[in-house]
């Protein structure tokens, strides 16, 4: 038990770890080039004195140990800075912006999961050689599709032909439909490529036949036996979905013309609006880290080899 | 006292190419020849407007019709590969050659080093590759050789990892250990047996990441941060169609359709590879 | 047949009764079947074993009676009696009533066997839940504890909330025995069910599938193992490429086996009384048929005479590991004040069973792992020990080499034979041509041929992998070569064939040979002196007649007594030190 409780303790420390490194690499790539911020904030301005009264304004007159001290402790406060285009709290503009990207995000994801449970477990090791390799297919196209060109595709046979739904906004559920099918068709991809295959590895192993010959039948096999075994390579996937999920949600709601954080990062990108950038990059790391370490714990409780040395 | 080993030899017998493989390669060098000789394919000038056959369905003259300014959309396409295909190659480049150099140290130093290295792969992995990406363009600045380089630094971990774990088996394989025995140098056993071995992973995952560098890639232009119009780069050209996609599918579609079979196609051989060089290794 | 009580009834018809059965897979071997005309029957309270190497067909034969031959086999015969039932008419759902509560099956190694996210006690009790053979929970905890103490596992109740990882390699075969006969089937089909277990505790597993037998329960058991099987089968068929060869009880099939295949595999069994003798070509004459056969074998060219220069001198050796542990630092002693010494053109044995340190102590030898007490000499030099470098090593690092019990493992797998021979003559300095000719001359010592050269080894057999490992070591004409388990994954045959080259090899080049092995009968063979080790320490040593015939120390006897042996006729008692007469064959 203490060994369990070492190895925890030590993944719980090394996300600490990660967060405070993942904070200070995109200070760095903020002010990897000094003198940026203050030309972003001058716009088309330039007089005698305007750089000066901007750093002043902004901190950025002090050495660079103090802004980064000043950041770390803002970021420890949740503040997450204000912004320069709209001179309001970061947090307050993604505050509101959180809710659409958030539908977006958990519809796809839970869609995602749960085709792939499905599509994997039907055609793991079947009979047929062929509904394999056609699943194979599709899922390998479907991870070479950019998100943003299969929404077109979506967006035309079902929006534009069928009239089914609607081309953009976030009015209601069926605006949500095609974002969200869009968004989670390449996950889908990976996660059921990924499920199978471990299915059909935890299926070739010797263990597997003295289930069978207790006389059990397939399905209590798939179900109560090798399910465990698919999921375990599964769970070290779960902070790459929360990651693969945020980013593709950015593409996906400028594609479908949806508000939400990614068009609010988006119109940041362009306008050079670095503390949003800042703070959505920020605020994605800490959910990926919080995330994935949880998931490295949880794992140390499902599979009991690891619990011991 | 293991178990009693077949008496069979388990593999060696070359089995023909599978059909898939052989179709991909044949694309991919049909996009090469497109490349480097776009003339061949299309007569057309890809910058050239004419205004007089805007938005032309697919037709006799213009196999996949015309865009918003009447510019034949194949010639846009076949131009386009260059950019995609070359920017996409580019940041492989800069994922590979960091990822392998952090990787190789991971795996072949000691254990304090290992973890270092191992925590920068978990911050590199911590920022969704497209958010870090936009991170760096915003720090950087927008452009081709910016994308090129935000694209890189994300892929980064892909190698790195990938290279950790295989130079962390090589190293303790039983060929290496006993390579003593022969009388070589710890350089020369490096050079000869854990080198050679280790570095059999890169063309695997080089492959299958040229492919998603491309979508990367061209997902950073259709949000209008890398080449911009009139370059005919693959998502240029998706961003332009997605404002006439109600009345035309064709300026959307086709380079869409590029950029999915290109991404196929380099996936379909690297798993290739991948199931082949998992056999010998 | 359900039984509550967990002993299953004993009954007068046979448990299985087959005649003339062929298993087939229309895309394999081009459509020819892989077992053919076999017949094979078990009553209650009879072991009975199929023997045969890998590939001869018993485990598909086995598994068929369960139903479990594979996807696509092909299955029929004259008469396939399951429980009296015939079985070429069952579907599925029929198959799956008898597994588990008519046979259960018992395979190789708990540890991939089991599954390894479930807790032992759940994998015991789910052929119970499956079958509905008790209706409460609780009362099928206390019938799978019950099941657990009858198989000889301490502690039952704690153990079944371990996992297979966590049980010792005897215990969690036990546990993986347990899981087979928890419901009480009548009958239970081992499939190498010691193989990958040290010697006394194979003997111990025996012993509980032998209980079983004396409570009335069928066993068929599956092994490569001649001698394994000798001790506990009362018939056995010899399985040869998918047909039986040679079938009676086993005291006729060992005494008189009548086909030549089955007289090839007894006369190749080495033991002590072979020593000096080829094994590849040994053969069993009888003088008329009906007296019983001897083995005749050729002698192989006698040994050089040995200078009795000390080639190799280990004095004192310690090596302690520190386990991680929480406050406690535990140390784990994997060697105590080991010392021995190989003269030139000697064949010194180490035998012992896993945690004994004997790889350890080879590791040391190979300057591979440096002891924390004690020093190595080798050729007169300082070898390993406090302080010794490998530079320091590397001078006379040619003249010791080493033979793995894997061989593709210590290849390096982008490298041809051709590359790995050139590899083995890279301390000789050899022009290209030179090395090629003497690769090849290589080659033709170890009895292949110069085609062999451009192989990959992924593309050998065992056997011949073997032989090129044994080419390498040889190629840098070593003083010494370290040995370890080098033909424990070789088929009875195979292995004889390597044995006789290493013999004749050895013998040629005066090369000294430190053995490693766990295999009596191997060691007995091959070795002028002999190594005991037990956890640590070497508990007997001497030449292997003496310390074979007539051990002094307790774990020696033990260790003898556990061996399976085709010699079952011999009565020793070791305490008493009396010499025994042995039998004219076996």
């Amino acid at each position: 038990m203490r060994e369990l409780r070492r190895k925890i303790a030590t993944r719980l420390l090394t996300g600490l770890l990660v967060l405070w490194l993942a904070a200070t690499v995109a200070f760095i790539a903020i002010h990897a080039l000094p003198g940026r911020i203050e030309d972003v904030l001058a716009g088309d301005l330039s007089y005698p004195g305007l750089r000066e009264a901007i750093a002043a304004q902004w901190g950025l007159n002090h050495s660079l140990q103090w802004q980064y001290g000043q950041f770390l402790l803002r970021l420890a406060h949740g503040d997450l800075g204000t912004s320069f285009v709209m001179q309001q709290p970061v947090l307050d503009v993604l505050r509101s912006q959180l809710a659409p990207t958030m539908q977006l995000a958990v519809s796809a994801g839970v869609l995602a999961l749960g085709l792939a449970i499905v599509v994997a477990t039907v055609t793991a090791g079947s009979e047929s050689r062929w509904s394999g390799r056609i699943a194979s297919f599709v899922e390998i196209t479907f991870t070479s599709t950019p998100v943003f060109w299969l929404g077109m595709l979506l967006l035309v046979a079902f929006s534009f032909e069928l009239r089914l739904f609607p081309v953009s906004g976030a009015n209601g559920w069926r605006a949500l439909v095609l974002p969200a099918v869009t968004l989670a068709l390449p996950t889908t991809g990976v996660l059921s490529q990924v499920m199978r295959e471990s299915i059909e590895a935890a299926l070739s192993k010797p263990f597997v036949t003295t289930i069978r010959a207790r006389g059990v039948s397939e399905l209590v096999l798939r179900a109560r036996h090798v399910l465990r075994h698919a999921l375990l390579p599964v769970v070290t996937l779960g902070g790459w979905l929360i990651g693969s999920l945020l980013g593709g949600a950015v593409i996906t709601e400028k594609m479908f013309g949806r508000p939400g954080i990614g068009s609010v990062t988006l119109t940041a990108v362009t306008s050079q609006d670095v503390p949003v950038v800042l703070a959505v990059v920020l605020l994605a790391a800490f959910v990926h880290v919080v995330m994935s370490t949880l998931l490295d714990i949880a794992y140390l409780f499902i599979d009991p080899r690891l619990r011991s040395q | 006292m293991s178990t009693v080993d077949r008496s069979v030899p388990t593999a060696g017998v070359h089995s023909p190419l599978p059909v898939g493989v052989l179709l991909a390669a044949a694309f991919l060098i049909v996009l090469l020849v497109g490349m480097g000789f776009p003339r061949l394919v299309t007569p057309f000038d890809p910058l050239v407007s004419d205004v007089a056959a805007t938005l032309q369905p697919p037709n006799a003259q213009h196999w996949l019709g015309t865009d918003r300014i009447g510019r034949d959309v194949l010639s846009r396409v076949v131009y386009g590969a260059r950019y995609s295909l070359l920017i996409g190659l580019a940041s492989m480049i800069v994922s590979l050659a960091i990822g392998l150099a952090v990787g190789l140290f991971a795996g072949l130093s000691n254990r304090f080093a290992d973890e270092a290295a191992s925590r920068v792969f978990d911050v590199l992995s911590a920022f969704p590759p497209t958010l870090l990406s936009l991170l760096i363009v915003t720090s950087l600045g927008q452009g081709i050789v910016n994308i090129a380089i935000a694209v890189g630094i994300a892929g980064i971990p892909k190698f790195g990892r990938v290279l950790r774990s295989q130079a962390l088996v090589v190293r303790r394989a039983d060929y290496v250990t006993h390579a003593v025995s022969f009388g070589l140098s710890r350089t020369r056993i490096f050079l000869r047996h854990v080198l050679p071995n280790v570095l059999v992973a890169v063309p695997v995952i080089a492959t299958i990441d040229i492919g998603s560098a491309i979508i990367a890639v061209s997902g950073l232009s259709f949000l209008g941060l890398g080449p911009q119009p009139p370059t005919p780069e693959w998502g240029v050209m998706l961003a332009e169609g997605r404002d006439v996609l109600r009345v035309a599918w064709w300026p959307s579609v086709f380079p869409g359709l590029a950029i999915t079979v290109t991404v196929l196609s380099f996936a379909v051989i690297g798993r290739f590879l991948q199931r082949k060089f998992e056999v010998r290794a | 047949m359900r039984s509550q009580s967990g002993i299953p009834p004993v009954s007068k018809r046979p448990l299985v009764e087959i005649r003339g059965l062929s298993i087939a897979f229309s895309n394999a071997n081009g459509g020819v079947p892989l077992v053919r005309s076999v017949d094979l029957s078990v009553r209650s309270g009879e072991c009975v074993a199929l023997v045969g190497e890998s590939g001869s067909g018993k485990s598909l034969t086995a598994r068929s009676l369960i139903g479990l031959a594979g996807r696509g086999a092909q299955i029929d015969a004259q008469r396939f009696e399951i429980d009296g039932r015939n079985a070429l008419r069952f579907n599925e759902r029929d198959w799956r009533a008898l597994r588990g509560s008519f046979a259960g099956l018992v395979m190789q190694d708990a540890l991939v066997s089991l599954d390894p996210l479930r807790t032992v006690g759940a994998e015991i009790g789910e052929v119970l839940a499956h079958h509905r053979v008790l209706r409460s929970r609780a009362l099928r905890q206390a019938r799978v504890h019950e099941v657990m103490a009858g198989v000889g596992i301490p502690e039952p109740a704690m153990r079944a909330q371990q996992y297979a990882h966590e049980l010792s390699g005897g215990l969690r075969q036990r546990a993986l025995i347990a899981s087979a006969i928890a419901a009480g089937p009548a009958l239970v089909i081992a499939d190498e069910p010691t193989t990958a277990l040290d010697v006394t505790v194979q003997a111990q597993v025996l012993a509980v599938l032998a209980e079983r037998l004396a409570q009335g329960v069928g066993v068929l058991l599956i092994s490569h193992d001649l001698a394994v099987v000798s001790g506990i089968a009362d018939r056995v068929l010899v399985m040869h490429d998918g047909e039986v060869v040679d079938s009676g009880s086993t005291r006729d099939v060992l005494r008189h086996p009548s086909h030549a295949y089955t007289r090839q595999l007894l006369a190749a069994q080495p033991s002590l009384q072979s020593r000096g003798q080829r094994l590849s070509s040994a053969r069993m004459v009888s003088a008329t048929p009906d007296d019983a056969p001897t083995i005749v074998r050729d002698p192989l060219p006698p040994r050089v005479a040995s200078s009795g220069r000390v080639v190799l001198e280990g004095e004192g050796i310690g090596k302690t590991y520190r386990r991680r542990g929480g406050k406690r630092d535990e140390r784990f002693i994997a060697l105590d004040d080991m010392s021995f010494s190989v003269r030139e053109g000697e064949v010194l044995g180490i035998i012992g069973e896993s945690g004994s340190g004997k790889s350890t102590c080879g590791n040391i030898v190979l300057g591979l792992l440096a002891p924390d007490r004690g020093a190595v000499k080798f050729l007169g030099s300082e070898w390993n020990g406090a302080g010794v470098k490998e530079t320091a090593r590397r001078r006379l690092r040619s003249r010791m080499q080493f033979i793995p019990q894997d061989p593709l493992s210590s290849f390096n797998p982008r490298h041809a034979v051709r590359e790995l021979l050139a590899e083995g003559l890279h301390p000789q300095r050899l022009s290209k041509a030179d090395a090629v000719a003497q690769s090849v001359n290589l080659l033709e010592q170890v009895g292949l041929s110069a085609a062999y050269l451009d192989r990959q080894p992924i593309s050998l057999s065992g056997g011949q992998r073997q032989r090129v490992a044994i080419a390498r070591a040889l190629a840098s004409e070593p003083a010494l070569i370290v040995c370890d388990e080098p033909v424990s994954a070789l088929d009875v045959y195979v292995q004889a064939q390597v044995l006789d080259l290493l013999v004749s090899l050895q013998a040629r080049h005066a090369t000294a040979l430190l053995f490693i092995s766990h295999d009596l009968d191997v060691v007995g063979h091959l070795c002028e002196r002999v190594l005991v080790f037990k956890f640590g320490r070497v508990v007997e040593e001497g030449d292997v007649e003496t310390v074979f015939e007539r051990p002094r120390h307790a774990y020696t006897c033990s260790l003898k007594a556990s061996a399976p042996s085709l010699r079952h006729q011999l009565d020793e008692r070791c305490d008493d030190n009396i010499a025994v007469a042995s039998e004219p064959m076996l």
